[in-house]
């Protein structure tokens, strides 16, 4: 009774929350919109056993990419709107695409099958613990795939260190290392308080 | 019915927790009178004991004032975010053996996500005010959460290693009920690292930046008055109590003590939690600001290396012995 109200509610706040983030003039209420989005998705998790991805879900978006969005709206001076021409000439015709393409995909929906079920029915999960389940799961049968996607971050990590340290260099013709040791979120007026 | 129970115990804990808030502002002013040789409150009530009520009724009576040009949907929304966030978290706190309201497996997850999400409050205040002063308050809580909650979040890693559990209740009989068995011996640089990781996130001196009143008149807060500025206020406060729970929790064994107390289980907790608090009050009347540069430098170049050694070393002695 309860749950598929539940989640019902949710995923209509899911796409409430997406069209309103897409739709709303100031950067900033989009981003708000985006974390109540983040949230009800959370609660989907929550729904489906998956407790420790609920609170991944909100402590890494949420807490911490969310927050990096916020602080580039804030510092990137946004006073005049950027302007683009129209991809698809006026706006009805656009509607339309994007109404056909819904019901494209509504009629594709029972075609949706089920893939084959694993070791890990939310029955299972809820009984050994979703923390200790995925980490199980993630540090011995998926260990290789896991490596793997920390090294790919890491080069992600060095390179971006790199790139940022490189323009800052040109620029403003300090030296690159003094740069590096920075952290790259700092606000820029902050840079200049170094002793 | 059973909902009713848990309504009326969420009523209960909401009801102590906000007599702690306002005691605990007297409390602060009491000790840092007697620290600067000097009264504190004195004038309502005996020895000033209803001042907190009286503060209390002043803040709810005042007018609500909105300046002119705030962002109205941003500069209500925030001081509601920061408190919610912030209560949000004592559901999961084990005071005493079963008295928590949720049990859940992954407690000390949901105390980060929350105080994560308390970050929004200050931030959006920030930004809503249209103020400059306002403004620079929210730029700066938002990169200080964003640096200590690292250092947080890996310096319980050790704690989560010992006590193989993220829940709140576990870790507290992980530790055994002995005081030698209370984490903060095994776990002492993680213990330095939380302490300091905790300061900074509940905005207290000598992390204070971004309500430094010397050159932000009260930064993120500078534009609100009235009961808004007293629910900021509570928040802080009640974060205070959740990170000092955390911390007995994690490090000083929770709700056990050299005997059991008979019909109050909770008093163990509540003692170690005021030694917290007062603590934090302790190094409010004595430590001066910290600059922004060395802020940041102690965060990423002192306390996270210092994290992510203790989790390597805890891992390694756990599998070694």
């Amino acid at each position: 009774m309860f749950i598929p109200i539940y989640f019902w509610y949710s995923a209509f706040v899911i796409v409430l929350c997406g069209i309103l983030a897409i739709s709303l003039r100031n950067p900033v209420h989009s981003v708000l919109a985006v974390l109540v989005l983040f949230f009800h998705m959370a609660g989907l998790y929550l729904l489906l056993q998956a407790e420790f991805l609920a609170a991944v879900q909100i402590i890494v978006y949420a807490g911490a990419i969310l927050v990096l969005y916020l602080f580039v709206l804030f510092l990137v001076n946004l006073k005049e709107e950027l302007k683009l021409s129209a991809f698809v000439p006026g706006v009805w015709l656009g509607r339309g695409i994007a109404a056909g393409l819904f019901v494209l995909l509504i009629w594709m929906l029972p075609s949706f099958t089920s893939g084959i079920k694993g070791n890990w029915p939310s029955a299972a999960v809820s009984q050994a613990g979703h923390t200790k389940a995925l980490g199980g799961e993630l540090f011995t049968t998926y260990l290789i795939p896991f490596e793997i996607a920390g090294l790919i971050l890491l080069v992600a990590l060095v390179g971006s260190l790199v790139l940022a340290a490189r323009i800052e260099g040109e620029q403003s013709g300090r030296s690159g290392k003094r740069d590096q040791n920075e952290h790259p979120a700092l606000p820029p007026h902050q840079e200049e308080v170094q002793p | 019915m059973h909902i009713l129970i848990l309504l009326l115990y969420i009523l209960l804990l909401f009801t102590v927790v906000m007599l702690h808030v306002a005691y605990a502002t007297y409390f602060e002013r009491k000790i840092i009178g007697h620290m600067q040789v000097r009264m504190g409150p004195m004038e309502v009530g005996w020895h000033g004991l209803l001042q907190p009520i009286a503060d209390g009724i002043k803040c709810f009576f005042k007018e609500d004032i909105i300046p002119e040009n705030v962002d109205p949907l941003g500069f209500r929304l925030a001081p509601v975010v920061s408190l919610t966030a912030m209560v949000a978290s004592l559901a999961v706190l084990p005071f005493a053996p079963g008295w928590v309201l949720a049990d859940i497996d992954i407690g000390l997850l949901f105390v980060f996500a929350m105080s994560g999400l308390a970050g929004y409050g200050v931030i959006l205040a920030g930004w809503a005010s249209n103020s400059k002063f306002s403004f620079l308050g929210g730029l700066r809580s938002m990169a200080q959460v964003i640096s200590y909650e690292i250092a947080l979040g890996l310096s319980l890693v050790g704690v989560m290693l010992l006590s193989g559990s993220l829940n709140l209740s576990t870790i507290v009989e992980a530790q055994g009920g002995t005081f030698g068995g209370m984490y903060i011996f095994p776990q002492f640089i993680a213990f330095g690292v939380f302490f300091v990781a905790m300061l900074a996130e509940t905005n207290r001196v000598p992390f204070d930046l971004p309500e430094a009143e010397a050159e932000l008149v009260s930064g993120y807060s500078t534009e609100y008055s009235g009961m808004r500025y007293a629910i900021f206020f509570m928040a802080e406060y009640v974060g205070m109590l959740v990170m000092s729970s955390l911390g007995t929790i994690c490090f000083f064994g929770g709700w056990s003590g050299p005997f059991a107390v008979p019909y109050f289980p909770a008093l163990w907790f509540v003692l170690k939690v005021y030694a917290f608090m007062f603590v934090f009050i302790w190094i409010r009347a004595t430590m001066p600001r910290y600059r922004y540069d060395q802020l940041m430098e102690l965060g990423w170049k002192w306390l996270i290396p210092l994290a992510l050694a203790n989790i390597v070393l805890t891992a390694v002695c756990k599998a070694l012995f």
